[in-house]
């Protein structure tokens, strides 16, 4: 079988990142700020584990990486989604326009 | 020897218990009896102190011959190095068990003389703590074993009287003489703490003791090293010793920063008679006959005591001829008695006969500290009867304070040096001795000594006698309290003259016996008869005497009722000089340089703060765009710049 080529795979996972960053940019609605993030992540999470196929095959030290990165996202979403309850219930509404009170 | 003194420290400890008390809790709670509470502690002091007298002199009495140096107690308290450290302790030597009872008899005196002066005054409880606090410095800095720790005694002494010159702090004459006493003696005691500092360094303790012994010691290293170095052409021994020379005239008022001491009669009556009178103002004294064995081999610092001693007693005494304010004719007679014992010490040798002059200077300054007291404890009786210190308004008072008038004439005899009362004694002795050494001194001391004579009969006549007024008080004399302390200090006026004194100190704490010469008491007696009866023709009923002398010594006269121009010259100095061409350019340059770079960095970080405040926007998107330009940067940076 044909390999796909090494710059395929980045070419995903670049693009995966760079719509998360235009999501995290352009979308006000917390949640789908949190779901950006997690599209960020997990363009990292390519990236380590097509540079280990490709570059090293005999180690693991990439799949090690993204499990620890899946985990750590798990609980940055559960710690994200606690400051998104505690938004609403403070301001009843989970827009960051709404709450901008911590300026100069 | 058994060295049982540690009851010793309870003597400075019980006048530091009465100020704590009287000035913690005297306002709220023991109003009225907190003067009764201070008298009862320093009761105890004086008992005590009077049985460690008893028992140092007679009980243990001399080791081969000379009284022991016993040191109670001694704690190091800051160690700088192997050699040099800050102790605190208790000496007892002849002079500090001397001073002890002086300072504990005269402050106890005070103290209920104080009962009935005090009485009614809005702040009794605080003038009876620092009254405490007083006594409690000045015996801590004559039971000092250490240079440094007889500093900070020095200092708290200081503290306290400005304390209590200050006392009426609702006049401005008070808290400027208050103010005036103070930056002077602080003024001196620079100089002072500069000599400690060479001496420390040089002599490499500061124990005094050992001191002593290193510096007395010609062939010592640290002796060779002292005299060695020079400083502008002079000895470092030298330049140290007239340092902490200056120290002691600055507290004992010579000349010339005796300007405070007139100004300090401010204070109440009976402060004065403690503080300005009998204690304080002799710790210069103290502080030469401390450190007299160094004084001794240094010849050029002796002479400066001698000559500054002389000067201040002469020019004293004439200034006091003048005067029309009880209080400070007073004031210029302690500064001229002073000025008698300083004398005293610089013409005195060390050992044996040769050592009369240090007895000589000791004794006057156990006797002065009594009759001296004694006058102004009557000065204070007559003030509070008068309401006025100006002799103008007083006259034939002998009718109406008997009592006062007696004790004042002992005590004007016992200072003219009459026989037989106790300044005689003592003021023959330092004339004997100035004779034995420097005829010139013993001149100026003589014709000194017949002033005095004058001045002191002047003012007692101007009150007792003179013109008729109409007496109308109703405090009188007849309180216990006053005429306990007047009838005590009299007696030891009368009496005091009569103990062997140079027995019990002398330089090298040998026995010397003075001999009583009476050839020689003959000048002294005439000198003195002679001034009595000059101020008796002139001021025992009133006449146009005075005013004609006055004025055929016009300029003179003048120059004397102004006090000889001092404080109109350091008026000038500060005024003048100190102030336009050293304060000014330094305000200036604290004005505009210190504060003007501290405003600068204010300014600049308030630019800048308000310039970039914006980027504090509040939005969160905002934020993560900053970071990921960082990122970028940061990126950019470590891939493409980083070599």
């Amino acid at each position: 079988m044909n390999e796909i080529p090494l710059s395929h795979l980045l070419f995903v996972s670049t693009a995966l990142f760079f719509i998360g960053i235009f999501g995290l940019f352009t979308r006000r609605n917390m949640i789908t700020m949190l779901m950006s993030i997690e599209l960020i992540l997990n363009s990292v999470n390519i990236n380590f584990i097509v540079f280990n196929k490709y570059l090293y095959p005999e180690k693991m030290d990439g799949i090690f990486f993204t499990i620890f990165i899946i985990a750590i996202a798990a609980a940055e979403a559960a710690v994200a989604i606690a400051i998104i309850i505690n938004l609403y219930r403070s301001h009843q509404s989970i827009d960051v326009e709404d709450a901008e009170e911590m300026r100069y | 020897m058994e060295n049982n003194y540690s009851y010793i420290a309870l003597i400075p400890l019980l006048p530091l218990a009465g100020f704590l008390l009287a000035g913690l809790f005297g306002k709220k709670y023991f109003r009225r009896s907190s003067g009764l509470i201070a008298t009862a502690f320093l009761l105890i002091a004086t008992l005590l102190s009077i049985y460690a007298a008893y028992y140092y002199f007679f009980k243990i009495g001399r080791v081969d011959g000379v009284y022991p140096v016993v040191t109670a107690f001694k704690y190091t308290w800051l160690r700088f190095s192997e050699n040099l450290s800050i102790d605190m302790g208790l000496i007892l030597d002849p002079i500090s068990v001397m001073m002890m009872v002086v300072i504990t008899f005269v402050s106890l005196m005070v103290h209920v003389f104080s009962l009935w002066y005090m009485k009614g005054e809005e702040r009794y409880s605080t003038y009876f703590s620092f009254l405490g606090l007083f006594t409690f410095s000045m015996l801590g800095l004559v039971i000092s074993t250490n240079i440094f720790q007889l500093y900070m005694f020095w200092e708290l002494v200081g503290i306290s009287s400005y304390l209590l010159i200050g006392f009426y702090y609702d006049r401005p004459s008070a808290v400027a003489a208050a103010k005036k006493a103070f930056i002077v003696t602080r003024f001196a005691d620079l100089a002072f703490l500069i000599g400690i500092l060479i001496l420390g360094f040089q002599g490499e303790t500061l124990d005094f003791a050992t001191l002593i012994q290193r510096l007395s010691d010609t062939a010592s290293p640290q002796f060779i090293r002292i005299t060695g170095a020079s400083f502008f052409g002079i000895s470092l021994f030298t330049w140290a010793l007239s340092l902490v020379f200056i120290g002691g005239a600055g507290k004992s008022a010579m000349l010339p920063l005796h300007i405070w001491l007139p100004d300090a009669m401010e204070g109440p009556t009976p402060v004065s008679a403690l503080i300005h009178a009998a204690t304080m103002v002799v710790a210069g004294v103290y502080l030469v006959a401390r450190l007299f064995p160094l004084y001794h081999i240094n010849h050029v610092s002796q002479q400066l005591v001698l000559y500054v001693g002389t000067a201040s007693a002469l020019f004293a005494a004439v200034i006091a001829c003048t005067q029309t304010d009880i209080k400070r004719i007073l004031a210029y007679s302690t500064m001229s008695q002073i000025g008698f014992m300083m004398m005293a010490l610089g013409v005195s040798g060390y050992s044996e006969y040769h050592g009369l002059g240090y007895a000589a200077s000791l004794f006057h300054l156990f006797t002065h500290a009594f009759f001296k007291s004694l006058l102004f404890l009557a000065a204070g009786v007559i003030i509070h009867n008068i309401h006025s210190n100006e002799m103008r308004n007083m006259g034939s008072l002998r009718r109406f304070l008997p009592v006062t008038h007696a004790v004042f004439l002992i005590a004007c005899l016992a200072i003219s040096g009459v026989p037989p009362f106790a300044g005689f004694f003592s003021k023959e002795e330092i004339l004997l001795a100035a004779y034995n050494s420097n005829k010139i001194v013993f001149g100026i001391a003589l014709f000194t000594s017949g002033l005095t004579a004058f001045y002191m009969f002047r003012l007692y006549f101007s009150i007792f006698w003179n013109q008729p007024m109409e007496f109308h008080s109703k405090h009188g004399e007849m309180a216990a309290s006053i005429k306990v302390p007047l009838l005590l200090l009299a007696m030891t006026t009368v009496f005091g003259g009569f103990i062997p004194f140079g027995h019990y100190i002398s330089a090298d704490g040998a026995r010397l016996d003075t001999h009583f010469h009476l050839v020689f008491s003959i000048a002294p007696v005439v000198f003195a008869l002679a001034g009595i009866l000059m101020a008796t023709l002139l001021y025992k009923n009133k006449n146009g005497r005075p005013d004609r002398l006055a004025s055929a010594f016009a300029g003179f006269y003048q120059a004397a009722w102004k006090k000889f121009y001092f404080d109109e010259l350091y008026l000038f100095i500060t005024k003048k000089i100190v102030f336009p061409l050293v304060g000014k350019p330094a305000a200036w340059i604290d004005r505009h340089v210190i504060d003007g770079l501290m405003n600068g960095i204010a300014t600049a970080t308030g630019k800048t703060s308000s310039l970039i405040k914006g980027l504090q926007s509040g939005k969160v998107q905002n934020y993560t765009l900053y970071f990921l330009a960082g990122i970028v940067t940061l990126s950019v940076i470590f891939i493409y710049l980083w070599k």
